[in-house]
């Protein structure tokens, strides 16, 4: 048997309807015989009546309609029928789901499930990468899973979570990803994965820029430098004690992230290995984002726009070279 | 199905509310006032931090908002709402608390005035962002049923103004395919802050956007507490007994600033002689002492007992310890664990 990035989060969604009377399933085209723009629920709606719900297209009403669910003791999983649509329910997200704890003493407990980022063909409003935005505000938790395996663990440890988690699942990655078998073990969110030891510079990434990144550390490898690759998987919180303990022992950062260049993920690893770790750093610290335009729709222009793994080597080798 | 109730002192409406039944309500619409009096004091005062936010003018229509929800409904109040919170079990301290910054309201000084909730009653803490409730409320509505409740009802309110964002569209429609039991009460006051209706829609009215959602709609005279009794208190009986979603349009001014830092003066003065830009309050008061369902003697009773319960929610509330911020717990989230510590 072999499971897809894709199949892992169904499972996850399978498992957790029938684990926990609690959950359920709204979005745009999740329910029927359709199962999901992506077929993330696929055969869900049929296994689990009543519990996948379809939606107007109104994505603000969506999410507002999953934390008044989640105080009343639900545990809803909005399905984004692309990442980038959240954008409409980014005032429920932010000023409500939020805020609702701290302001309330109710916990919010929704999982918005985000298909994000690039594929070759989707242009600026069907690629986006979001992590930051929803980082850059206060309660909620972010994570961006790179791994079949975190695909599947990382959604069903999100719907336990007492607060808002924004699940962003690579569409990429949904079919190129495959793994043996559903895992068995977990490593819980908040904690980064060293998914390849190195000793002479650290990539610190997250979703699918973690297999670039491992394309690049195996092309140098054959070189004889050893390049470690950190896989945050969590954006909010991030694993700062992992990240530092990799720049200690390589002495040199390069982070990669595939949303765009201003602030966001890469310029806050940064900020945190600079403050705390200044000594442990050989050489300045690096980033790699996204150009800063919109996403471009033709494949020429999208496979330059992102990082890859030719210009992530490059930028790799300018920073061994200081 | 359009309705339009009829005023107090037609005799259509009369009938249908009790007068003691009209007195409780008064007795609300009067609380309200002196209460709502005091924090404008207060702030003028500058006693209150912040924004004060009254809502002279629609004590009829907000009275009737909480005066037919039962324990399990919903409600999720706005800045007009004092009388429907207080109806609907929120004490007064509550709101002096939160309006005099003590640790103890249910903001616990994180949010304030008028963003208070109090889930003890079933009542919601907005926010500011109009519209944003009403899905809110749809999700408490459908959740309760997911758990096999049965006999609840959701009720919201909103402004002219608020009518007018894509948050109430989305919201108000997906309450209809949702088929929850639900309630929209929107006063029009003729002003989103200051700007009048000829910019904030083109319709000829607003309860004709019922029937587009699917609703019933009921449009009323926001200054006639016997309509306003008799028309929401209809609806919500409608959507508590299984009837589609309803949405009852009241027409008033409001007869205060936006908050209490807007002198109102962009209120043209041949408005305030319409109709509906009459005081309800007063009116009420007339109509109770003319047909002596109330006597002079007992009215005068009410309002020491009021003013009495008033001072000492504000006296208690003064008494009480500001929240500290060294002593704060600046955690946003319930999973500790989970916390995100960027090093200082």
């Amino acid at each position: 048997m072999s499971i897809t990035y894709l199949e892992a989060i169904r499972e996850a969604q399978a498992h957790l309807l029938r684990e926990d009377e609690r959950v359920f399933i709204y979005g745009q085209d999740v329910s029927g015989k359709f199962g999901g723009a992506f077929k993330a629920t696929k055969g869900l709606a049929a296994e689990f009546p009543g519990r996948v719900l379809n939606t107007p297209i109104s994505e603000d009403a969506m999410v507002g309609t999953a934390i008044g669910a989640a105080m009343e003791g639900m545990r809803p999983i909005v399905e984004m029928q692309f990442a980038d649509f959240s954008s409409v329910a980014l005032n429920q997200i932010l000023n409500n789901a939020g805020t609702q704890y701290w302001r309330t003493n109710i916990p919010c407990p929704i999982t918005v499930r985000l298909p994000s980022g690039g594929t070759k063909g989707s242009g600026p409003f069907h690629s986006q990468s979001m992590e930051a935005i929803y980082s850059h505000y206060p309660g909620l938790v972010v994570v961006a899973p790179a791994t079949v395996e975190d695909a599947y663990t990382m959604l069903i440890d999100a719907v336990a979570i007492d607060d808002p988690v924004i699940y962003c699942e690579h569409k990429y990655l949904y079919y190129h990803l495959k793994a043996d078998a559903l895992p068995k073990d977990r490593l819980p969110i908040g904690k980064a994965r060293i998914v390849r030891p190195g000793r002479d510079l650290s990539i610190v990434t997250y979703s699918a820029m973690v297999h670039e990144a491992l394309a690049v550390a195996k092309q140098f490898s054959a070189d004889g430098i050893e390049i470690e690759v950190v896989d945050l998987r969590s954006v909010k919180p991030l694993d700062t004690d992992t990240v530092l303990a990799s720049v200690a022992r390589t002495g040199r950062l390069l982070c990669v992230g595939e949303s765009f260049p201003w602030g966001g993920a890469t310029a806050e690893i940064v900020a945190r290995v600079a403050t705390e770790g200044f000594h442990l750093l050989d050489a300045a610290p690096a980033r790699i984002n996204a150009k800063d335009t919109p996403i471009p729709y033709h494949p020429n222009l999208w496979s330059e726009h992102r990082p890859n793994a030719k210009s992530i080597a490059a930028k790799a080798r300018q920073v061994l070279a200081e | 199905m359009l309705q339009t109730a009829k005023r107090a002192g037609d005799s259509a409406s009369h009938k249908a509310v009790p007068h003691e039944r009209y007195l409780e309500a008064f007795r609300w619409m009067l609380q309200t006032r002196i209460f709502e009096d005091k924090l404008a004091s207060l702030y003028r005062g500058g006693m209150i931090t912040g924004g004060v936010y009254i809502g002279r003018g629609q004590e009829a229509v907000s009275t009737a908002c909480g005066l037919f929800l039962q324990k399990g409904d919903v409600l999720a109040p706005l800045i007009r709402d004092q009388a429907a919170r207080a109806t609907f079990g929120e004490p007064l301290l509550n709101v002096t608390r939160t309006y005099l910054g003590s640790r103890q309201g249910s903001m616990r000084g994180r949010d304030g005035n008028i963003h208070r909730g109090y889930p003890e009653a079933g009542q919601l803490a907005m926010i500011s962002h109009l519209g944003a409730m009403i899905p809110v409320v749809v999700g408490k509505l459908l959740a309760k049923r997911m758990k096999g409740e049965e006999g609840f009802v959701g009720l919201t309110t909103i402004g002219e103004g608020g009518m007018q964002t894509g948050a109430t569209h989305e919201g108000m429609n997906i309450a209809a395919v949702e088929k929850v039991p639900f309630v929209l009460v929107a006063s029009n006051n003729h002003f989103a802050y200051s700007t009048p209706n000829d910019r904030e829609f083109a319709c000829a009215h607003l309860v004709d956007r019922a029937r587009g959602y699917g609703y019933e709609g009921h449009q009323i005279d926001g200054t006639d507490l016997a309509a306003c009794l008799e028309v929401i208190g209809g609806a919500v009986e409608r959507a508590r007994a299984g009837g589609p979603p309803q949405l009852v349009v009241a027409q008033l001014l409001r007869l205060a600033g936006h908050g209490e830092h807007d002198d109102a003066s962009y209120v043209p003065p041949e408005m305030k002689k319409e109709r509906w830009a009459q005081d309800c309050v007063a009116l009420t008061e007339q109509l109770a002492l003319k047909n002596n369902w109330l006597d002079a003697e007992a009215l005068k009773q009410w309002r020491t007992e009021i003013s009495a319960e008033v001072d000492k929610a504000v006296e208690t509330a003064q008494r009480e310890a500001a929240p500290v911020g060294s002593e704060e717990d600046w955690c946003a989230m319930s999973t500790r664990e989970l916390v995100d510590v960027v090093g200082e």
